[in-house]
């Protein structure tokens, strides 16, 4: 498994302390799991996404990954509504290995777009996995 | 230095059953029919099932090889933690192949099968004596099935009470089928954090309990292999709130005829027969997971239980029941053999098989801790947790090291589970194995330890001995090919 050194943790993205990223895009908010999760996972091999359409409040579960290790669940890092599901994740989870942050997950229209500022930047986040 | 069990040698090929065989050839011969011939209707007619053609030798030899490749617990040492995989006495299977008892027709009224009734009543009364609770149903057919059992009892008390509630309490240590079953009762589990000392902290407890939580659920000794010392205080918080406590009996083994669990608190607990009571297990079953009580909540158990009036044992259901949880008496064989084992081993037996389980693991831990990271070094009970912690530095994972045990003729250990420690090892040794037995295990353990430093591919590539190696778990989980 990888050293905190050696993850890729871009500075475009938030991060949660369940190692979810977020980065808003124009007024969506794309989530997917960071370089950390799935290298703890292992290889994923099932991805169980919401429908477009359902709602969240932050902090709620969203899907669940399934690697050859465990099950996870996923929580979502900001409220709102699902406008769009990542379909190619349906017969190729691996994406979330080989590419963690252009392999989303879900996209989401926030109730309120400020709510990102929330989460921990790039520097939070590595001080979050290095207590780990 | 010892090697264990494995060895290489000759492992017989063998085709699948298709690949085998002639067109036209049978294991037995058929008599010349002597019934005239006679038209069929057209529907019934068609292209017959896709059968092999063999001879009775080509299907023994079969079977015979597959059974070769397989590894049991009468093959050797399973430490499989979580599962208690101990031997299966043979006398088990005597009493549960008795004629007597294979030829009881299940549809018999209780006046011609007094004997096989007798059995699970008495049954019935040795497992609540084992557990200190009052009323015990054999109906459920295995460990999960008991806990959702256990759950429509919870659900059946609470709407007995006028009021049905929306939440449970979940220890993070919990088996993943605790939370199933809840779910499966429309509860929400509520997911506890284990304390520092790896059980359950009772604050926690006493802030989350209230009165929309039907209860809480609780493995005791936990899935750490650790006694949760608090449990007559969570229970007494969990009672004051109006709810019910559930002991998951996953791991009886390390205290059965020791601890009462009424006076633990317990309201509702099931048992794994095919762990803790001997009966097989692996490989899917069958097994028996008995529901236990105390007698407020006797009235809901699952039916038919069986009485007994002083003359006649019988079928009876009691006034609130949740109802069938099973055709039949249960998974009747099972607990016959179970039965067994408790006449045979008595209650002074079945107290020191618990001592020597939890004796053995307490070897393994305190030999083994300074070679592999221990996660809680506690005083622990019939298992114990260790991690890959100090192999990450070699790039060696859990998976490699329990491959590598396969090479040397052990059946892996339970890998990354408990999901609260990472990587983790979980060796459950039982009472079955012997103080040699466990020596060699432990010489293996520490072998394998200097070779993940000295020579990690070995362990990458490991199992090199098997008739299949290292499997791509990857691609038969994301691409399964179930059809041969």
């Amino acid at each position: 498994m990888k050293e905190v050194h050696e993850l890729n943790l871009p500075e475009d993205v938030r991060y949660t302390k369940d190692h979810e990223w977020a980065k808003l895009t124009g007024d969506t908010i794309k989530i997917g799991i960071s370089d950390y999760a799935q290298d703890q996972m292992g290889d994923i091999v099932f991805v169980e996404m919401p429908d477009v359409g359902d709602t969240f409040e932050e902090g709620d579960e969203f899907g669940t990954l399934e690697s050859v290790k465990a099950v996870s669940e996923l929580y979502i890092p900001v409220g709102g509504e699902v406008v769009a599901i990542n379909e190619e994740l349906e017969d190729t989870p691996e994406l979330l290995n080989q590419d963690p942050y252009g392999g989303w997950i879900v996209e989401i229209k926030p109730k309120d777009t400020q709510e990102i500022e929330q989460l921990f930047d790039r520097d939070a986040y590595l001080g979050v996995l290095k207590d780990e | 230095m010892k090697n264990g069990p494995g060895r290489s040698g000759l492992i017989m090929d063998e085709p699948l059953l298709w690949e085998k065989g002639k067109k036209g050839r049978n294991g037995m011969s058929i008599p010349e029919s002597d019934v005239p011939a006679a038209a069929l209707a057209d529907e019934l007619c068609g292209e017959g099932p896709d059968f092999p053609d063999l001879s009775e030798v080509e299907v023994v030899r079969h079977y015979t090889r597959l059974s070769q490749w397989n590894f049991g617990v009468d093959t050797g040492m399973y430490p499989l933690g979580s599962c208690t995989m101990k031997y299966n006495p043979k006398i088990n299977e005597k009493h549960a192949g008795a004629e007597e008892i294979t030829s009881a027709h299940p549809l018999l009224d209780d006046e011609y099968c007094q004997g096989t009734l007798r059995i699970i009543y008495e049954l019935q009364n040795f497992l609540a004596e084992i557990t200190g609770l009052d009323a015990v149903s054999v109906q459920p057919a295995a460990g999960a099935h008991g806990e959702l059992a256990g759950m429509l009892i919870f659900d059946a008390y609470h709407q007995n009470k006028g009021k049905k509630r929306s939440k449970i309490l979940m220890p993070d240590t919990a088996h993943g089928t605790n939370p199933a079953s809840a779910a499966l009762c429309g509860y929400k589990p509520v997911p506890i954090k284990s304390g520092e000392r790896g059980i359950l902290d009772v604050e926690q407890i006493r802030e989350l309990m209230d009165e929309e939580t039907a209860g809480i659920m609780i493995t005791n000794p936990n899935t750490l292999g650790l006694f949760e010392e608090n449990i007559r205080e969570i229970a007494e918080i969990v009672h004051e709130k109006g709810g019910l406590v559930y002991g998951d009996g996953a791991n009886m083994n390390a205290i059965m005829g020791i601890v009462d669990l009424k006076k633990c608190g317990v309201d509702v607990l099931h048992l794994n027969l095919h762990k803790t009571f001997s009966t097989p297990h692996g490989g899917g079953g069958p097994g028996a997971g008995p529901v236990c009580v105390v007698e407020e909540l006797k009235k809901f158990l699952p039916s038919p239980r069986v009485d007994f009036d002083g003359s006649t044992y019988k079928q009876v259901e009691d006034t609130a029941s949740i109802g069938r949880m099973h055709g039949f008496h249960g998974n009747y064989g099972v607990l016959v053999r179970a039965f067994c084992y408790i006449l045979t081993m008595g209650a002074e037996y079945l107290e020191k098989a618990s001592q020597y389980a939890v004796l053995n693991a307490s070897y393994v831990k305190v030999k083994l801790k300074d070679h592999l990271h221990l996660a809680y070094d506690r005083p622990c009970m019939h298992e114990a947790v260790f991690s890959d912690k100090n192999q990450q530095e070699n790039n060696v994972s859990t998976l490699d090291i329990a491959k590598r045990l396969m090479d040397c003729g052990y059946h892996p250990p339970t890998i990354y589970f408990p999901l609260v420690v990472p990587g983790a090892i979980m060796i459950e040794p039982t009472e079955t194995e012997s103080l040699e037995e466990l020596d060699t295990f432990i010489e293996v353990v520490k072998k394998i330890v200097k070779e993940a430093e000295t020579d990690p591919d070995l362990l990458h590539n490991s199992p090199s001995r098997f008739k299949v190696k290292r499997l791509d778990e990857t691609q038969a989980a994301r691409n399964p090919c179930l059809c041969g």
